[in-house]
């Protein structure tokens, strides 16, 4: 059986006068429902663009599509716009970072969520009313049956996002793709929302893409790992795997440039050299090689030849030249001693 | 002597009910009663979440807003109300990093000028010239210095930060006040520039007040730390006290939804529920009483006060209490 999400050789490029930007460039991967993939990278690394493709936001825009997004069999590339507006909002719908640009400024709450559900069924205001003090209740709003009538700017950011997550959930979609959802947000309430995320997860058996930039949100909520860089996915692996034996010079740096709480405090942190690359003026051969500490391990020229992701352990692609067991050799000595 | 000593700081904001001066409604306590002290060459860290008044205390302690009351000193001298000429030569030994890499350059000045800005306003001719001592400062935060006729624009966000650190410490100042320097970069950027802040404050013995709210970064960094809730100090203490014998439920709070990048780890997590109150009207008592899930009757009588209950560890709680929370 196919899985419920396949994102196949997804490409999305942008011309531009100075070039073609290959924000993302033959992305493939697959959820099952009730299972969360986390989308890692920095920024400029195509995470964003992804998920606008799945969402086919980038229609109308100047944006070159190819490949296959197979949502339940369906090419989300190939449909019309009309079925897509049928999906949207219903089987698969979007978290958006900054909730209060994503709120319309004009429209209380309550107007706003109703008008999801109205878009998709014909229900009396009455019912729909009801159905989102519900869900207001269930996204762990206080007083629901007063804040419906309150417009986005009087909410505070974690009530605003939890509004926003309620606007998602309305009709109970089958995929949700939460953008940064977290990252404006102070860290006890981002520990709320991603408890919340979890529990309607498990209640409602969504499949989740969780797209950030914050190793640790991953490692709390994900089951699978693809972290991007350049436009490519350079590791794809579960979650176990590639924190506890990250496979890509990237990951592995990235694990060792951020102070960690867990573990000993380092002496000094070791980072990444350089800066992430901008997509129109990508580094030929592998985009990380300029900043890769171990290029001179690679048995032939990172520069020029730009390497496969291959399966390097069970379930663990990557996507390096540098053999599979200097690798492992080479990223043992890991990060800090564990307290 | 400690170089700087803050002694009960509280800025308050005024409001309006209407636009009349009169309709004077409850100030807002941005900073209600800090104290601290810092040594030469020691990093102090800052933490708290978004309101809880630490940016407003950077500011203050370096005269870029005026304290309500308190006193701020400064190597034995009480520069609280010092203005003109004199406080613009104390700006010579005390400088700011700030958190947007974008907003703080000015965007039509090219990056020589902006790092050459602080020999000009204080008048200093460094030997061998302005120039090169400029060139040296970019060369040192790892800046190209042919750069130098360039505009901020060209650079990328990290590289934007490090002209901001060459900037603050070019008139090599004795205290810099980092607000948040690091949390708009990338994670692969983030290490660079604490690695470079680090390295410059062993060659100047540099004291940072480093204001944060990213925990694991400010555990990196600081000697000491400290944690804020609405204004207030709920926690003081050097780091290995702070962080592996938190006292405090909203230090340890802060510390359990830290997310850490190690899948299945089953940790106890203290979820506080709500939001922060506001400050305008903050609850009586202990300001953090209506979201402590160890609250009880006397936290909405009787603020608590600091109290050292180990050698240089300070919790303002009624019911103190070391709990393992990482």
């Amino acid at each position: 059986m196919s899985p419920f999400l396949r994102v196949n050789n997804l490409k999305v490029h942008f011309p531009t006068d100075d070039g073609v930007v290959r924000a993302v460039d033959g992305l493939t991967f697959d959820l099952e429902k009730g299972k969360t993939l986390g989308i890692v990278g920095e920024s400029g690394s195509g995470k964003s663009v992804t998920s606008l493709a799945i969402m086919g936001l980038h229609r109308g825009s100047r944006a070159k599509l190819s490949g296959e997004v197979l949502l339940d069999d369906q090419d989300l590339l190939e449909i019309s716009d009309e079925e897509l507006r049928g999906l949207r909002g219903r089987k698969m719908a979007m978290i958006f970072q900054d909730p209060l640009s994503a709120m319309h400024p004009y429209y209380t709450i309550g107007q706003q969520l109703t008008e999801a559900i109205q878009v998709h069924e014909k229900v009396a205001k009455k019912v729909a009313r009801t159905k989102v003090i519900d869900m207001l209740g269930r996204v762990g709003i206080p007083n629901p049956n007063k804040r419906i009538d309150q417009y986005p700017h009087e909410f505070s950011g974690g009530m605003r996002q939890r509004a926003m997550i309620a606007m998602a959930l309305i009709n109970d979609p089958e995929l949700l793709i939460a953008d940064e959802p977290t990252t404006a947000l102070d860290v006890t309430v981002q520990a709320q929302i991603l408890d919340l995320m979890r529990d309607l997860q498990s209640e409602f058996g969504s499949a989740i893409i969780m797209i950030t930039h914050d190793l640790g949100v991953v490692a709390e909520i994900a089951d699978d790992v693809l972290v991007m860089y350049g436009g490519k996915c350079i590791e794809y692996a579960e979650v176990d795997s590639a924190f506890h034996q990250p496979d890509h010079p990237y990951t592995w740096g990235l694990l060792t440039s951020m102070p960690r709480l867990d573990r000993l405090k380092q002496d000094r942190l070791l980072p990444i050299a350089g800066n992430p690359p901008s997509l129109i003026n990508l580094p030929p051969g592998c985009a990380f090689h300029p900043r890769c500490a171990f290029r001179e391990f690679a048995p032939c020229a990172c520069d020029e030849i730009v390497p496969d992701l291959l399966e390097s352990y069970p379930k663990h692609d990557s996507r390096c030249h540098i053999p599979v067991a200097k690798r492992a050799d080479l990223f043992a000595n890991v990060i800090a001693p564990r307290l | 002597m400690s170089l700087l000593t803050i002694t009960d700081l509280r800025k308050y904001f005024p409001t309006y009910t209407t636009k009349l001066v009169r309709s004077q409604g409850a100030p807002v306590k941005a900073v209600d009663g800090l104290s601290l002290s810092l040594n030469a060459g020691e990093t102090l860290g800052l933490v708290g979440e978004s309101g809880c008044g630490k940016s407003t205390a950077g500011r203050t302690i370096l005269r870029l807003l005026e304290p309500t009351s308190g006193t701020i000193e400064f190597e034995g001298r009480d520069v609280t109300k010092v203005k003109g000429e004199d406080l613009r030569k104390l700006r010579r030994e005390m400088q700011m990093v700030f958190q947007d890499p974008y907003g703080s350059l000015n965007p039509r000045h090219p990056v020589g000028a902006i790092i050459a800005a602080p020999f000009e306003i204080q008048g200093v001719t460094p030997t061998g010239g302005v120039k090169k001592a400029v060139q040296e400062l970019m060369e040192r935060v790892g800046l190209n210095p042919e750069h130098y006729n360039r505009y901020p624009h060209e650079f990328s966000g990290g590289q934007r930060q490090r002209i901001g650190v060459a900037r603050a410490v070019a008139l090599k100042p004795k205290l810099v006040v980092c607000d948040e320097p690091v949390s708009a970069l990338d994670v692969s950027i983030q290490a660079q520039v604490i690695n470079l802040l680090e390295d410059i404050q062993k060659e100047q013995n540099l004291a940072y007040v480093f204001i944060a709210h990213d925990l694991s970064v400010v555990r990196h960094i600081s000697d000491r730390v400290m944690v804020m809730y609405l204004g207030r100090t709920m926690e003081v203490a050097d780091r290995i006290g702070l962080y592996e014998r938190p006292m405090h439920p909203y230090t340890q709070a802060l510390m359990s939804a830290v997310p850490v990048p190690e899948p299945r780890r089953d940790r106890e997590r203290i979820l506080l529920v709500g939001d922060l109150p506001s400050p305008q009207n903050p609850p009586s008592g202990c300001v953090f009483r209506t979201r402590c899930p160890y609250v009880q009757e006397r936290c909405a009588a009787e603020v608590p006060l600091p109290v050292e209950l180990e050698p240089g560890h300070i919790v303002a709680c009624h019911f103190p209490a070391i709990r393992n929370v990482i």
